[in-house]
């Protein structure tokens, strides 16, 4: 049966855990802090972001980063919900 | 349905597309009531925007997987055998 | 290290990826993007925006550290902890965090826990802070369940051969935290010096407590 990318409870791999301790870079925290705003505004929930995160194509959500996921489903999200447009997003970087 | 601690259940192996909390190295296997964990909000439309009502019923169940495996399962994601 | 961009000639191999403030990964810029834009639509405030971080980089495993000792030295919180960890929490005045239910699991000398989230990183950061990045990976997310006894000696964990390891895996909103056997040679220290005794990763289930000996060392 298929599985989605994120379900990787017994998958076989060869790969070591690499147990580099990380700090949260700034960035990070403030991808953390949005979407826990975003939650207590009632704009999206904490299974909306589970489900954008799921929806990356796999090869992205094995090569990002933790915090790149949650990005990526923040903007998928919102631009579902129309609260951001289109290139929205890109149009100001 | 409310499962009582000890009862022998099966997670359900349907396909399901779309996003919910029954992991694949689960689906299909036979486990054991541990715990009632209560209701919560249902992930598998509140993934969409849905209010997740009505709440559906989370049990702790416990698998034997070489060793001893538990991990909270929906309600409507356990049948019960024999 | 030179670069030589003609025809993209590199003798290593990495993606050009545009340097931002310093040196920060693309994300970061959106990021910030994401919440300029938000706030100039009023979705949300700065304001809750620093909240959030200010909650973030407040958690430590410092809380869930002593909750452990104090269920250590009071054999009836214990129990109680064991009962319902959120409320517990709560007695000794600390946050157990958002999630509705959190739930202590005891190691003793027949059981050892190890808990994992193979569906993402469900983890009580509440409690023990943000999660370590190995927590977050795949091949802990994978192998936590397959190969337990294996990770566990990754981590350097040497178990008797008749303790049972547990795994659980935080499919849903109930967050665990393991309360890892109290080490020798702690009868009568203050919760205090208990609290110190005890990991992030013994509170995950890699790892026991520090012993006296090692910790003063």
């Amino acid at each position: 049966m298929e599985r989605g990318v994120h379900d990787t409870g017994g998958r076989p791999t060869t790969e070591p855990i690499d147990r580099t301790e990380h700090e949260l870079a700034d960035w990070e925290l403030l991808t953390d802090a949005l979407v826990g705003a975003l939650g207590r505004a009632g704009v999206m929930n904490v299974d909306e972001l589970r489900r954008g995160i799921e929806s990356m194509p796999p090869a992205d959500y094995e090569r990002a980063s933790y915090y790149e996921r949650w990005l990526f489903s923040a903007e998928t999200i919102l631009t579902e919900k129309g609260v951001l447009a289109p290139g929205e997003l890109e149009a100001r970087l | 349905m409310t499962l009582e601690v000890g009862r022998r259940v099966r997670v359900s192996a349907r396909e399901h597309r779309g996003h919910h909390r029954t992991p694949g190295y689960l689906k299909g296997r036979a486990g054991t009531i541990q715990r009632y964990q209560g209701s919560f909000t249902n992930p598998e439309t509140r993934a969409y925007g849905d209010s997740g009502l009505p709440e559906q019923g989370l049990y702790l169940v416990r698998f034997e997987n070489g060793v001893p495996i538990y991990a909270d399962i929906y309600e409507h994601w356990l049948e019960e055998i024999g | 290290m030179s670069h030589d961009h003609d025809g993209h000639d590199h003798d290593h191999d990495h993606p050009h990826e545009p340097i931002g403030h310093d040196g920060d990964p693309p994300a970061a810029a959106r990021a910030r993007a994401l919440e300029e834009l938000l706030v100039e639509k009023g979705v949300i405030t700065r304001e809750a925006v620093r909240q959030g971080v200010d909650w973030l980089v407040s958690r430590s495993p410092a809380d869930g550290s002593r909750l452990v000792a104090r269920a250590w030295a009071d054999p009836e919180f214990k129990e109680r902890l064991l009962s319902d960890a959120r409320e517990a929490a709560l007695e000794v005045g600390l946050d157990p965090g958002p999630s509705p239910k959190v739930v202590a699991v005891e190691n003793t000398d027949d059981v050892h826990h190890m808990v994992v989230c193979t569906l993402c990183s469900c983890y009580p950061r509440a409690l023990l802070g943000p999660p370590p990045a190995w927590y977050k990976s795949l091949p802990y997310r994978s192998r936590a369940v397959s190969e337990p006894h294996a990770v566990l000696a990754e981590f350097g964990v040497e178990l008797d051969p008749d303790v049972e390891v547990h795994v659980l895996d935080s499919t849903a909103d109930i967050r665990y935290l393991v309360i890892p056997q109290r080490p020798e040679g702690t009868e009568g220290m203050p919760e205090e010096d208990l609290a110190a005794l005890v990991t992030r990763d013994s509170m995950i289930g890699v790892a026991r407590a520090s012993s006296p000996a090692a910790a003063a060392a």
